[in-house]
This record gives C-alpha cells, structure tokens and sequence, in this order.
C-alpha cells in the first residue's frame, strides 16, 4: 500500500495534499521510492518539456518509467544528502513561476520543503503528496541528533541512544518531529516497540 | 471606543506638489514623540467639517523610524465625498487634528528575497515609506511608477535623484506603460510583488502574476476604497435596539457612528475585515463593495461590511 490516510492530530503535524498540474514558468519535482507513483499521475507532456525531476529510488524501480516522461532534466542519485547539492542548485539558478511538487516519505518532503522556503517560496504554495514508507525523520530534543526511517515507537536515539517518544510536534525549520525520552523519571521503564500508527 | 487608539497632532507644514496633490506633516500636539510604524502603514484622519465627522484613511509616507513627524500626501477627489477637499481647502497649518496610531495592511515581507513595487498615481506614498525603510538594511527593491504626466508624477524628482537605478517611470501621456509579463518573467526566485494603485492596475497585477504561476502569497496588493454614495435605506441594529437612516452621502458605518453605536473598524475602506458584521433578516439586495469578504460569502447574505457596503429593499437587521 504506498497511500495511506494519516490520523487527525495536532495543528503541528504536516498535512499532504495530492499534486496537480499548475502554470508554471518550470516545475521542480522532487521524489523518493514511491513518490515516483505520484508523479506519473501528475505528469504531463506539456509540464515535462519544462521539468526537472530529482528522484532518490531507495530500492524502488520506477527509474525508467521517470525517464520514459521525457522531463528536460533528470537525476537520480542514492540519498537525499547526496542530492541535496543539486536540490540547491536547481533553486539558485530558479526564477519567479517556478513550480515545486514534493512527493514520497515525510522525511523527503520535509527537507526538500526546507530547501524550497530557504530559497523564498511561501511553504503555502508548495505542493506536497505522501506515498510510500510512514517512516518518520525524528530530532532528539535532548542531544538534537536526527534519526532518519523511524517506524516505531519508542525507538532509541541513533546519537546518543536514548528511548525516544514519537512525538506528532513537527518542526518546519528542522523537517522533523520531535523525540522526547520516554523513560526519564524511571529508567529502564521502556514500553515494547510497536508501529507509530499501530 | 472603536479603532486604533487616537494621537492629537498638530498641522506644521503644508505642501502643494501640483495640480491635485498637496502633502501634510503632523507633530504631536503635546510635544511628544510619534510611535515608529512599518513601511505601508496608514493613519485614519479624523476631520471636523462642520456637523460631519469624517475619518479618512491615509498611508504614512515619511521615514518609518522618524518620530519627529508624520507626513501623508492627499490627492484632491473633486467627485469625491468631500474628505480629501476639506483637507486641501480648510486644513490650515497650526490647526489642532486627531488622528490614529499607524496600521498596517500593507507591510512587507520580510522574507522576501526581492521586493517588486508597482504604483499607480497617488499609490506611490505606501512605497515612499517603504522604501525608507528598506534602504536602511540595503533592501533589495526595484520600483515601476505609472503617472498620468510629467506635471502630476508626485514625487518622481525625488525617486529618480535618490534612486536612480531602482525607479522606472511611465507617463500615460506619452504612451508609456509597464511591460507587465516581461517585468514579472525572469524575476528571482523569492520576488515579492506589491501593487498599489487604481482597482484596475490592481486586478491586472493579480491576474498577470497568477497566469505566470506566483504564489499568492507573494503578491500584495493595497486599495482604499471610499464609500460611494447611494440611494438611502433603513437599518435596525438588534443589539444596539435602535432603527437608523442611512443617508444618501453616509456609509452604513457612518450612520451608526453618528447615532452613537460602537462599531468596530481599523480601515475604513473595505480591506482589513474589522468591521464585519452578521445580517441577522434582510429582505433586498445588498451592494457589496469591499474586497474582505469571499465571493460566497457575499452571496450568502449573511455579511455586510458596513464601512463601503450599502443595501436597497425593505428590511435589513443586523447583529450590532
């Protein structure tokens, strides 16, 4: 299943939307593993001769149907840092009438968010679509690591290995949610592992 | 007491610029320094002319962190309702007036990577202050000014002396306008454009910037709209208890005031959405003139914002 209906929560929590085509003097389309999916229902001939598609596969094969969209430009690469350089880049060189679509994990759009607001654009007026993994990027409030792919909670702080609570309080400034130590008055007091939506 | 809280100024100076526009300095009566305000701020002028009360809205067009003075420049509406001729005509200076703490409806945007001001005639004075204030931070601005000539281009000395590469004028006398998609193609990413001018440049900016894919969010726009004059009608206001008379040449808004109800307002000219008001009966049609409400809710018949709308039919009560 690479849709799924999140739960209503807090004011915090990001909501996607699904992607449509907009006017646009360019379209920057950037996307992870089954982020894929959603631009081939969103892609266009006529938004393809102007697009630039940055995808990063995580073991999906949707390479060659990307490429098949004839987009002026595409890239794929191993990682979100690996692509991160070429992300910036492409809003440098970026003028008014560009139009940014997100797509895949939260962790992806979340940072390519932060890019796109870095580089000027209104977070409002960029467009967002979850498919795929609900695997969270999560900052420990304590040591401020960030612990990339969280898919239970709790889960232990890949920094400085603390049980951390996956909190819904989400930070645009840092494209992750909150870890919170979940056993700091009892130590060892760790409830069991289970998935975040579960 | 509704509005902004109220500064007793005193008229220091008075400059007529040419043919239509003369401008005002204020200082505080009681010697006192002004509040700092924010580029495109405005101040309601309240005017005693005679047995009527007016209260005019004015964008602050002097250095936003200078204290000392408060200047505003008032274009003459000869068709107009008489505000801006009381202000030409009996405004003297050593004249005491009242007039409101700055509000602003029209601020930058400070995340902006560039600002992008259009001005059409008298809609320059937002961006005077602005400008001001931009320029003590190395802002990066670029200004297009429409006027109808070169006798009336207020301020455009001023502009091309101090800002020689960042101001582009237009005279429509000589059939020069601004080249719309050409300006708006090709603009860094992070361009912030503000509009401030007659409602059709307005509208024009909104559709060209929209049709070339800018967010809203980065397209501003600010228009005072007076309240037109129209055919009288009859309001009762439920929670104040009392049956007014709306007058040919008074706003709804106007109306309660003089019959002493406390409505709530900040602009006066149908954009900042403080004067809102819930229609409780109506029997008619409503003229909706401002641009607050959503086209729906205008439709709805359950809003009326009473500082520019107006209504013609038999019965309206409204939640006031």
């Amino acid at each position: 299943m690479t849709k799924f209906t999140f739960p209503e929560s807090i004011r915090s929590r990001p909501v996607y939307g699904t992607l449509e085509a907009r006017k646009g003097a360019a379209h920057l389309l950037i996307a992870d593993a089954h982020g894929a999916e959603a631009i081939l229902d969103v892609a266009t001939p006529e938004m393809m001769a102007k697009a630039h598609i940055i995808y990063i596969p995580k073991g999906e094969a949707f390479e060659g149907k990307l490429r098949a969209l004839k987009p002026a430009q595409f890239y794929a690469g191993p990682s979100y840092e690996a692509a991160e350089s070429r992300i910036q880049k492409a809003f440098e060189d970026a003028k008014m009438g560009l139009q940014v679509y997100l797509t895949g994990t939260e962790g992806l759009m979340g940072q390519a968010q932060h890019a796109a607001m870095q580089a000027g654009i209104p977070h409002t007026a960029i467009q967002t679509e979850h498919r795929g993994s609900v695997a969270r990027r999560m900052q420990c409030v304590h040591c401020k690591g960030i612990t990339e792919d969280v898919e239970t909670d709790p889960f232990v702080c890949a920094h400085c290995g603390l049980n951390l609570f996956v909190r819904d309080h989400y930070s645009r400034r840092l494209a992750a949610y909150q870890g919170v130590c979940i056993d700091a008055e009892d130590p060892g007091n760790v409830p069991e592992a289970k998935g975040i939506y579960e | 007491m509704s509005g902004a809280e109220k500064i007793a100024v005193t008229v220091t100076d008075i400059v007529p610029l040419n043919a239509l526009v003369t401008r005002f300095e204020f200082k505080r009566a009681d010697g006192g320094l002004l509040p700092t305000f924010s580029g495109g701020a405005h101040t309601v002028v309240e005017m005693e002319d005679g047995a009527i009360t007016r209260l005019n809205p004015y964008s602050l067009m002097s250095d936003p962190m200078d204290q000392t003075a408060y200047t505003i420049s008032v274009r003459r509406d000869d068709e107009g309702r008489g505000g801006s001729m009381f202000m030409h005509q009996s405004v003297k200076v050593g004249d005491e007036m009242t007039i409101s703490y700055p509000v602003n409806l029209f601020s930058l945007d400070l995340r902006a990577k560039k600002h992008l001001f259009l001005a059409g005639g008298i809609g320059i004075t937002p961006f005077l202050a602005q400008i001001k204030q931009l320029e003590r931070f190395n802002g990066n601005w670029e200004l297009h000014y429409a006027c109808r000539s070169e006798a009336l281009g207020s301020y455009v000395d001023e502009l091309t002396s101090h800002h020689p590469n960042e101001t582009h004028i237009y005279y429509d006398d000589q059939n020069q306008a601004i080249d719309l998609v050409n300006l708006l193609d090709g603009q860094p990413l992070g361009t912030h454009v503000y509009v401030c001018g007659p409602k059709g440049m307005i509208e024009w900016v909104r559709k060209t910037a929209d049709g070339e894919g800018w967010p809203r969010e980065a397209v501003h726009y600010e228009e005072f709209l007076a309240p037109q004059p129209g055919k009288p009608f009859e309001v009762k206001l439920a929670v104040s208890n009392k049956v007014i008379q709306v007058g040919e040449q008074e706003s709804l808004l106007e109306a309660m005031e003089r019959e002493g109800v406390d409505a709530p307002y900040l602009c006066r000219g149908g954009a900042c959405g403080q004067c809102e008001t819930r229609v409780i009966d109506y029997t008619g049609n409503f003229i909706h003139r401002d641009h607050w409400l959503e086209d729906d809710e205008h439709a709805s018949g359950e809003k009326i914002m009473p500082c520019v709308s107006r209504f013609e039919g038999k019965t309206l009560v409204l939640d006031r």
